[in-house]
């Protein structure tokens, strides 16, 4: 039997045609019914959801940064302030080719390969969908000519950011410190303060010095713009908009011309200077030489600068007057001097004889006259330096009375100052040693060890700042401020001061008397001692104290300058106070291999001074007196 | 000289004669509506769009001029030199975007695949109609080998959309020439089987497409971000559409390709749910019409044809917008007539003007 299909039957094709085409139609139907199903559940049903997405797309909120707030000195004079510039900057997770787009990019701006070395070195650090800038500083020029050629790079736009700016460079870059970009530790940092939702479009963090402990002063409230951007994240209108409150200022105690002097001072050398207001414990100058330029910070630094700061041997990122620690010398004995006062272990009048060395079980310690002051008494201890007078003094009042002692004056403790980075110190004593050491016989304290702690050296390693506030005590009678860099906090909007109130932290109620015979005693030294060649001809009155801390023991030969390693060269030092009556400044200067103190450290003091007290240099100012003899 | 008097009414008349009223009337509505959705999703590519909708409607009146019987005879040398040009790419086309689809003749470029969404149909209509007397098993084979070898080169390039529109064509000539049911039940369930090995046949990008669709969400920036965001065109449209113009995902650029392949998306935010339905509805009277010239084509050849080009333009209507809806992976298959783009709009209206010839010359053969 044939099958019908197999026969020319046009009627009976036709029909089976139609027949297929009606079924062909009515799967339209149906298929059209799916999408319009479709349709229905997603424009109907799910309507809003959808809504809510779309709106999320177009609105974002965009943070704006506010401005951070001004650092300024005792007299006006700007220290860190902001301007505005335009970056370059790149979305990496809305690019997809990012070498092809840098290539592309830089057919319209200039892009260096350290900038290039730059972005990359961000794109490393950052986790999150942050924009990282591949140019900073546009020319206006740049900005025209990549605006025109925008719609070719989503994921890249132009940014008005505002960048910090250290209009001196390196004067008192320690203090000042530097800002970088936020990184990992800053974000904990913020998080701690709560402060995540107002540092979102934040990308500036301060690092170090008062950048670091008032960053949340600085910062300011960030606003808020509500803005419809497109799909490459780019704003195309704001909506609504919060307007963000400046940062707060600092006006500082610090003095630029003072620092500027004290700077100078030191020319090429290594070392640090205190300075501080006996009457509040505001620092008038905070040296730390060598410095840096904190404007190296603010874009990121470069590699080659990153390598330079941190390999060199001048170790210039370190903070000297707060970090680091020196043996203070000579400039401990008017304290030692005043600690024999107070405890009843001398008066003033009595004597010893000099022969130039002090024998204690079985070792000599040596004076650096040789044979010796003669008699001395307190006043010539100090006026002349003798070493003799404090090796029989430590050895008579004992480890233990001396570190009581020079606990009250701070030394071996942070002073408290409002930046970071202080060291404490050694202070020692037996305890201290029991704790240092792990060996039993390393433990032990030795009476013979004390002997040379009467002369600041041995264990001894204080600060320059401990040192200049322990200055300042002598200086204000015995009260102890917290030393501060801050003077007051400007609100930027309503101009209302916040006083950064002198602390006094406690006083030391010494008896006047003794006091006085310390205080005479320092000038003494300025007038007919150690300090008289360089403050020949001073138009005031000014108490001071040398020092010389020895890096390099010589085991009994004689020490010369000139056939060691400058590096191995002792440590100058300076403290001093002035006016001697009124005290209107004391510091403290550490000048690293300076030799001995009347040489290099007393001149620099001298200069600062001069400067501070009567608004000029010493004439024939030198900062190093070649011709001064060790005498100490 | 009275010949060549001019008589505007007569040639007027000439020009309209093998011209479809219903049908392009039908059309003339959804390329107005095409217009309008242009002027909102990217007005400065209107002047070119008219350009092409101008050529695509000369392209028309021109197959609309041609009998079917001519078209016969253009079958067979079309479809060869389609396979031929086909295999010319496959050796010596250009790459672009990492498909091999274009064919450089030193003064033109062209995609040779394009031409087989024609050729297909009409050879196997031709195929059909040459062996209406007798269907046996042999010819139903060799009409499958007509379809799979063009498909096959096509899929090689690769190019999905295309290949899905040509299957298409050639699977409803075959189905509407009476394949018997059995069979297709069978090479559904065949289909069905073969997937996972289909599956191990595609191209990286085209899984991840398919895994996309399946779960948009996993990769929302990357390779899910053009079905989420038409989606979300679609859906925030709601019932009345957020206006002409006002469409925020698609004038903030969310919307990718949005006056090609996602114009539909454009349409369903911008005039919502009542927009959509008449769209639906013009494609529904499109087809209709489409399919009613068909049931009333004189010949086998004419029938199978008719009807295989209405369906391929419901092919390329529901792949879109299935696809713009997050229904169907993404595929690049236009919105017929709709759809910024000379080509697949010139292709298109050679089919209307197909369809257009026998509806006129149906009477001329009857007689």
């Amino acid at each position: 039997m044939m099958r019908p299909a197999e026969f020319k039957n046009p009627e009976q094709e036709i029909n089976r045609f139609q027949r297929r085409l009606a079924v062909a139609g009515g799967f339209v139907l149906f298929a059209f019914f799916l999408l319009f199903a479709r349709f229905f559940w997603l424009q109907v049903i799910q309507h809003e959801h959808f809504q809510t997405r779309a709106e999320d797309n177009r609105i974002s909120l965009v943070p704006t940064v506010p401005n951070r707030g001004v650092i300024a000195d005792r007299n006006g004079v700007v220290l860190a302030h902001n301007y505005s510039a335009y970056t370059l900057e790149i979305t990496p997770s809305k690019v997809a080719d990012l070498e092809a787009v840098i290539d592309e990019l830089a057919t319209l701006v200039d892009i260096q390969p350290k900038d290039y070395k730059r972005f990359r070195r961000l794109l490393e650090e950052s986790k999150n969908f942050e924009s990282l800038p591949i140019r900073t500083r546009l020319t206006d020029e740049e900005v025209a000519r990549f605006i025109s050629q925008r719609f070719r790079f989503p994921g890249v736009d132009i940014k008005a950011r505002l960048f910090r700016q250290y209009p001196l460079g390196e004067l008192a870059s320690h203090a000042l410190g530097y800002i970088g970009r936020v990184n990992d530790r800053d974000l904990a940092t913020i998080e701690k303060h709560d402060a995540e939702d107002n540092y979102r479009g934040t990308v500036h963090f301060g690092k170090t010095g008062l950048e670091q402990q008032y960053e949340f002063e600085l910062h300011g409230q960030a606003g808020f713009e509500q803005v419809e951007v497109d799909a490459g994240g780019r704003a195309v209108r704001v909506l609504a908009r919060t307007a963000p409150v400046s940062g707060n200022n600092l006006a500082l105690t610090l003095d630029t011309k003072l620092q500027q002097v004290a700077e100078k001072a030191f020319g090429k050398r290594r070392g640090a200077l205190v300075a501080i207001e006996p009457a509040t414990g505001g620092i008038l100058a905070l040296v730390s030489m060598p410095g840096y330029d904190p404007n190296l910070f603010v874009d990121g630094i470069s590699p080659p600068d990153w390598e330079m700061l941190n390999t060199s041997e001048d170790r210039p990122m370190v903070n000297r007057a707060l970090n680091g620690t020196y043996p203070p010398g000579s400039t401990f004995k008017p304290f030692m001097a005043l600690a024999a006062l107070e405890l009843g272990k001398r008066t003033p009048q009595q004597t010893i004889s000099d022969p130039g060395y002090f024998t204690f079980g079985g070792h000599t310690f040596r004076d650096d006259k040789k044979g010796g002051h003669g008699v001395v008494d307190m006043y010539k201890s100090i006026v002349q330096s003798c070493d003799t007078y404090y090796y029989v003094l430590a050895n008579d009042m004992g480890i233990d009375a001396i570190s009581a002692f020079m606990h009250k004056l701070g030394f071996g403790s942070r002073t408290g100052i409002d930046i970071e980075g202080e060291s404490e110190g050694v202070l020692p004593s037996q305890a201290w040693k029991k704790k240092r050491f792990r060996k039993p016989e390393q433990q032990k304290w030795y009476a013979g060890e004390t002997v040379s702690i009467g002369i600041g050296q041995g264990y001894n390693a204080y600060t320059p700042i401990q040192l200049a506030q322990a200055t300042a005590i002598i200086a204000n009678g015995g009260v102890i401020f917290r030393p501060h860099l801050v003077k007051y906090i400007e609100n930027a909007g309503t101009g209302e001061r916040t006083l950064v109130e002198p602390q006094p932290l406690r006083t030391l109620f010494f008896k006047p008397g003794n006091l006085a015979t310390i205080r005479q005693a320092m000038v003494g030294v300025n007038k007919e001692g150690t300090g008289a060649r360089a403050f020949a001809g001073a138009e005031y009155v000014s108490a001071g104290k040398t020092g010389t801390a020895q890096l390099y023991s010589l085991k009994g030969a004689k020490y010369e300058a000139d056939k060691l390693h400058e590096r191995l060269r002792d440590h100058a030092l300076f403290i001093a106070y002035a006016p001697a009556e009124q005290p209107t400044i004391a510091l403290a200067v550490l000048v690293e291999n300076g030799g001995f103190g009347a040489q290099s450290a007393a001149p620099i003091a001298r200069q600062v001074l001069d400067y501070y007290l009567l608004g000029k240099l010493p004439k024939a100012a030198a900062s190093e007196d070649a011709e001064a003899v060790e005498d100490e | 000289m009275n010949e060549f008097s001019f008589r505007p009414r007569e040639w007027w008349q000439r020009l309209v004669a093998p011209i479809d009223a219903a049908l392009l009337g039908f059309l003339a509505l959804l390329l107005g509506y095409a217009l309008l959705l242009l002027a909102s999703a990217s007005p400065e590519r209107l002047n070119n769009q008219l350009i092409n909708i101008a050529v695509a409607l000369v392209a028309m009146r021109v197959a609309a001029q041609v009998p079917p019987q001519r078209l016969m005879h253009l079958a067979l040398p079309l479809y060869v030199g389609g396979v031929l040009l086909l295999v010319a790419v496959a050796l010596f086309g250009d790459v672009s975007k990492g498909a091999r689809r274009w064919l450089n003749l030193g003064f033109m470029r062209i995609q040779p695949s394009e031409i087989m969404k024609i050729a297909m149909p009409l050879m196997l209509a031709w195929y059909f109609q040459k062996h209406e007397a007798m269907l046996r098993l042999r010819d139903w084979l060799v009409a499958l080998l007509i379809l799979l070898l063009p498909l096959a080169l096509i899929v090689r390039q690769p190019d999905l959309g295309t290949a899905i529109l040509v299957l298409a064509a050639g699977f409803f000539v075959i189905f509407l020439a009476g394949l018997s049911w059995k069979v297709l039940a069978a090479l559904c369930v065949g289909g069905l089987a073969s997937l996972p090995f289909a599956w191990t046949m595609l191209h990286d990008y085209q899984r991840q497409r398919v895994l996309t669709l399946l779960d948009p969400e996993v990769d929302p920036l990357g390779r899910g971000f053009h079905i989420i965001q038409s989606t979300i065109a679609v859906g925030s449209g709601g019932i009345l559409g957020k206006g002409w113009g006002n469409g925020t995902q698609t004038h903030l650029e969310f919307l990718p390709e949005r006056h090609t392949d996602f114009i539909f998306a454009v349409l369903s935010e911008e005039f919502g749910l009542l927009g959509n339905t008449f769209l639906l509805v013009l494609y529904a009277l499109i087809i209709g019409r489409g399919l009613m010239i068909a049931a009333n084509a004189p010949t086998l050849f004419s029938r199978l044809l008719a009807g295989s080009i209405t369906l391929i333009f419901f092919t390329y209507a529901f792949v879109n917008m299935g696809m713009v809806s997050g229904i169907l992976p993404v595929v690049g298959v236009p919105l017929p007539f709709v759809s910024y783009g000379g080509t697949a709009l010139v292709t298109l209206f050679l089919g209307v003007g197909i369809l257009m010839s026998i509806h006129k010359h149906r009477m001329l053969v009857q007689k």
